[in-house]
This record gives C-alpha cells, structure tokens and sequence, in this order.
C-alpha cells in the first residue's frame, strides 16, 4: 500500500535544505491552504453535478442536459453566473456581520476538512483528539447560520436560523454519541488510529448489532447536521423562501451553497472513516490471500468510493423522505434517537469489556 | 409495559415505510428506460403528440382535393369568441339549382381556445383538431389562416 508520507517527507526535506524553519511551515501551510482550496471548489462542482443529476433519475426527469455532454458543464457555467451576480445587501442589515456570517460558514467546513484522512499519510491535521475536534468544529457552522439570519433584517431568515440552531445543537448529540460507541471500540479518539483499528474488518461489521445501530443513528443525525434532505427546515423554501440565505446573493450565496455540498461531504466523510474504515480496503479477518488483492486497490479509491456510497444515501433520503415538522423534528431527537443511542452505547461498552466483539 | 411495546414497534414500523419509500425511488433510479422528459427540439422528428392533443383546427381534405364543409355555420355559431368565419357563396348547378358552398373557412388562431366546441359541433365531420404545436410566427396576420385549399370543392354524397 501506497503510503504518501514518503511524499509529504520529501517535500519537507527538500524545503529545509535551503529554509529556515520557519519559512519552511509557512510554505507547508500556503500548499496544503492551496490543496485544500482545490479539492473545496472541485467537490463543490462535482456534488452540485451529482445532486441535480441523481435528484433527476429518482423523480424520473433527466436533469441538466443542455451545458455540455450530458450537462458537465452547467455547474461551472452557474459559478461564473453566481462570481458575476451583484452581490446584494438589504437596507437595515447589519452590515458587519450580514459580511461575517458566510466566511464563518466556510472556516468551519474547511477546519472540518483539515481533519478529514484522505489515505495513508494523506492526513493534514492528524490530532490525538480527531473526533472531538471534528466534532467541535464542524457546529461552528451553527453560529454563521445564526448570524446570518439575524443579521440580513429579514423575518423568514431569523426564523430559518432558529431552526436551524435548535435542530444543530440537538443532532449534534446524537452525532457525538454514534461515534463515541466506535470510539469505545477502537479505543482511540486519533483518525489514524481509528483506521489502523479496522485492519481486520470494519467496524460496522466487527461490532455486532450496536455497531450498526450506531451507522444508522449517525446517517440520519448526519444529515440533520448538514441541514439537508428530510431535515432542511432551516431553508424550507416552501415555507421560508430560502431560510436564513434569503437575503444572500451572487458570491456570498455561492459560499453558503457550497459549504453545504461540503458539510455533506464531511460527514459522509466522517461516516466512512469511523463506521467503514476510511482509506483501509475490505479484509477479512485472517484471509491473508484475499486481503492482499484488496490492498491493489489505492487508499484513495476506497475512501472516495465509500465517501460516495454514502452521499449517495444521502442523496437517496433527501429525495425520498417528506420534509419533518419542527416538532416531529424534536421528537425524533430527544424521545427516540437520544435514548436508542444511550442504551446503544451501554450494551457496545458491555461487549467491548467482555471482548466479544470479532 | 403497553407503552414500551409499543415505542419498540412505532420504531420498526417507521422503519419499514420509510424503506418501502426508498424501494420505490429505487426503483425509479435503477431504471432510466421510463423517464419521462423528452429532450423537445432534439426529438422533432420522432416527437408523438396524445391523441386528443389540441394542436390548431383543419380542414381535412382528401387525396381528391374534396372536403365534407357544407357551409352550413355551425361552427361558426358555436364558437365562443368568434374564431372561425364561414364565407359562402351560392354557385349553379348543371341541372339548373343554386347551392351554398363555402368559399372561405377563415380561422383565427389568435382568438381560438382550443375548447373544441366547434369539432363537436359539425354536423359533416369535417374539421379536426391537429397534433401540430408550433404556431409562432412573425407576423400576427400570419395567424388568420384559410383552411380551404384552393380549388377544393365538397366530397359527393355530403350534405
């Protein structure tokens, strides 16, 4: 197996040859800023293609078609529409944090996405802490939706961002706990560790029932956190126009939209790491022989094939599920999945101290 | 113990439709042969109209330049507002009768509805509607059609 860290060494040696340190850091840093600016716009194009176009197939439409071969090119042709729009600010906004609010949004996903493990060695911010930082950051996103709305001087955005932070601070629970109960498993809070952990198998299938409990808990509070598919009350266009980007337009509507392709690529990112063993290819067990064609496949295929699969699912709720009610939205919260989660937890932490799991 | 049973089961039943929803979006995306957008201007040619699409009122001719119009106005009477104008003239027959036939069935697509009162109407059968959508022109006169070809004189035996 590939490992990128004789890359990324290399790079450093070389830098160190002639820089001081600290020189040296910074260049690190302006790379792996510009990779990450990189795969945030290709991911952003690449997700808005993919949603439209799947969104088509599931209500038997065909979706864009007109902008290049099968439409390729319609997500790029609405980027430069969305960088060339008048960018609009209503008249009793508060300007500061109407100008704020979208760059929040945007540190939050790509602090998340510092975190994400790409493939061996192909891992920017690789702390002992991975989860909780992930955790952590990725609900900063909350305050920008927060801030957006009561700063565009707009009724249905203050609304749409309520929502959204009552719907944000609730699923984050459930976030946290899903993964927690593989965190009792693996025993680390470290991605790479995490990963390394899932040799033998993935967890989703090493760790009985609870293991998939906790997958199915985490999909759904997942994509409540992105505020996406069944969960998308806080933009609600049928009730709230857009929700708390209403007031938003040409490129600062564009950041909003795309950290919300991202957010979805995080947890799905996230959900591939931690539930199907991130970049490790499917082994079995000790079938040495089968684990070594799998390891022919690069890390990198198999994270983003796995990242796929479950943003496809993603995709799948979203254009399946009718849109929950704000109470029917809490109660599935704190009266089904909060508990479920808790006595989940308690029988994976029960397994792991009798060692049953495989 | 009524109350947790049932809490359990409330779960595994939402459970099971929201799966049989999925099955059914499944389904639509695992087969991409029963989608129904058509691709319009692309298509023309192999481009199928319904049957009872109400495309523009015709007059059918036959391969004989003949058309079943008796000039009897029905049509024109049953129009709401006032889309078709029927022209007679009185012409002489060989054994010596006058008869009404139509000399021009002026249609205005500008006006017309498409409410098919006028397909009811007739008595003779002798317009339809037609599956054909595109009517933009350039000009609003082009719109005012005569659906008579010219030359065109009634079928025997219709009266």
């Amino acid at each position: 197996m590939y490992d990128f860290k004789s890359l990324t060494d290399s790079i450093h040696t070389s830098l160190s040859a002639g820089l001081s340190p600290i020189m040296v850091t910074i260049i690190e840093f302006v790379i792996i800023a510009f990779a990450f600016m990189i795969l945030f716009t290709l991911l952003g194009l690449i997700l808005v293609y993919a949603e439209r176009k799947i969104c088509a197939f599931f209500q038997l439409r065909l979706g864009p078609m007109r902008v290049g071969k099968w439409g390729m090119a319609q997500t790029a042709a609405d980027a430069v529409k969305l960088i060339f729009k008048e960018p609009l600010v209503t008249k009793n906004a508060d300007k500061f944090l109407f100008n704020l609010a979208p760059f929040i949004i945007i540190l939050s996903t790509f602090l998340a996405l510092g975190a994400m493990p790409f493939a061996k060695g192909l891992h920017a911010l690789d702390f002992d802490i991975g989860v909780l930082y992930l955790t952590a950051v990725s609900s900063i996103g909350v305050i920008g939706i927060l801030i957006a709305g009561w700063s565009s001087d707009n009724k249905y955005s203050l609304i749409g961002a309520m929502r959204s932070g009552a719907q944000v601070v609730s699923y984050e629970l459930s976030v946290g706990l899903s993964l927690l109960t593989v965190v009792v498993l693996a025993g680390s809070l470290q991605f790479s560790e995490i990963i390394a952990s899932q040799e033998a198998g993935w967890w989703i299938f090493r760790g009985h029932i609870p293991a998939l409990i906790a997958f199915v808990i985490f999909m759904i509070a997942g994509t409540a956190e992105t505020t996406r598919g069944p969960f998308d009350l806080p933009e609600a266009e049928s009730e709230l126009t857009a929700g708390f980007h209403t007031e938003y337009s040409g490129l600062k509507f564009a950041f909003f939209f795309l950290a919300e392709f991202v957010n979805m690529f995080i947890i799905a990112g996230i959900g591939a790491t931690v539930f199907l063993g991130g970049w490790m290819p499917f082994h079995i067990g000790n079938w040495e022989g089968f684990n070594r064609v799998m390891d022919f496949i690069p890390p990198l295929f198999w994270f983003f094939g796995k990242v796929t699969f479950l943003i496809f699912l993603m995709m799948w709720f979203k254009w399946t599920f009718p849109r929950l009610r704000i109470d029917q939205l809490l109660r599935l919260e704190w009266k089904y999945l909060l508990p479920i989660n808790l006595v989940n937890i308690l029988v994976m932490a029960f397994i792991v101290l009798k060692g049953w799991q495989f | 113990m009524k109350a947790i049973i049932k809490y359990i089961s409330s779960i595994f039943k939402a459970l099971k439709s929201l799966f049989r929803g999925m099955a059914v979006t499944g389904h639509y995306i695992s087969h991409p042969k029963e989608i129904i957008t058509q691709q319009y201007p692309e298509n023309r040619e192999t481009l199928k109209m319904f049957d009872m699409f109400r495309g523009e009122v015709v007059l059918t001719h036959n391969e004989r330049n003949e058309h079943r119009c008796t000039g009897c106005s029905a049509c024109e009477v049953a129009c709401p507002n006032g889309s078709i104008e029927i022209i007679s003239k009185r012409i002489e027959m060989p054994d010596g009768k006058k008869k009404k036939v139509i000399d021009k069935f002026v249609y205005h697509l500008s006006m017309c509805t498409f409410c098919n009162l006028c397909i009811l109407s007739c008595p003779t059968d002798a317009i339809k509607m037609s599956q054909d959508f595109e009517h933009a022109v350039f000009d609003r006169s082009q719109l005012t059609k005569v659906l008579n070809k010219t030359g065109s004189k009634l079928m025997e035996g219709v009266r």
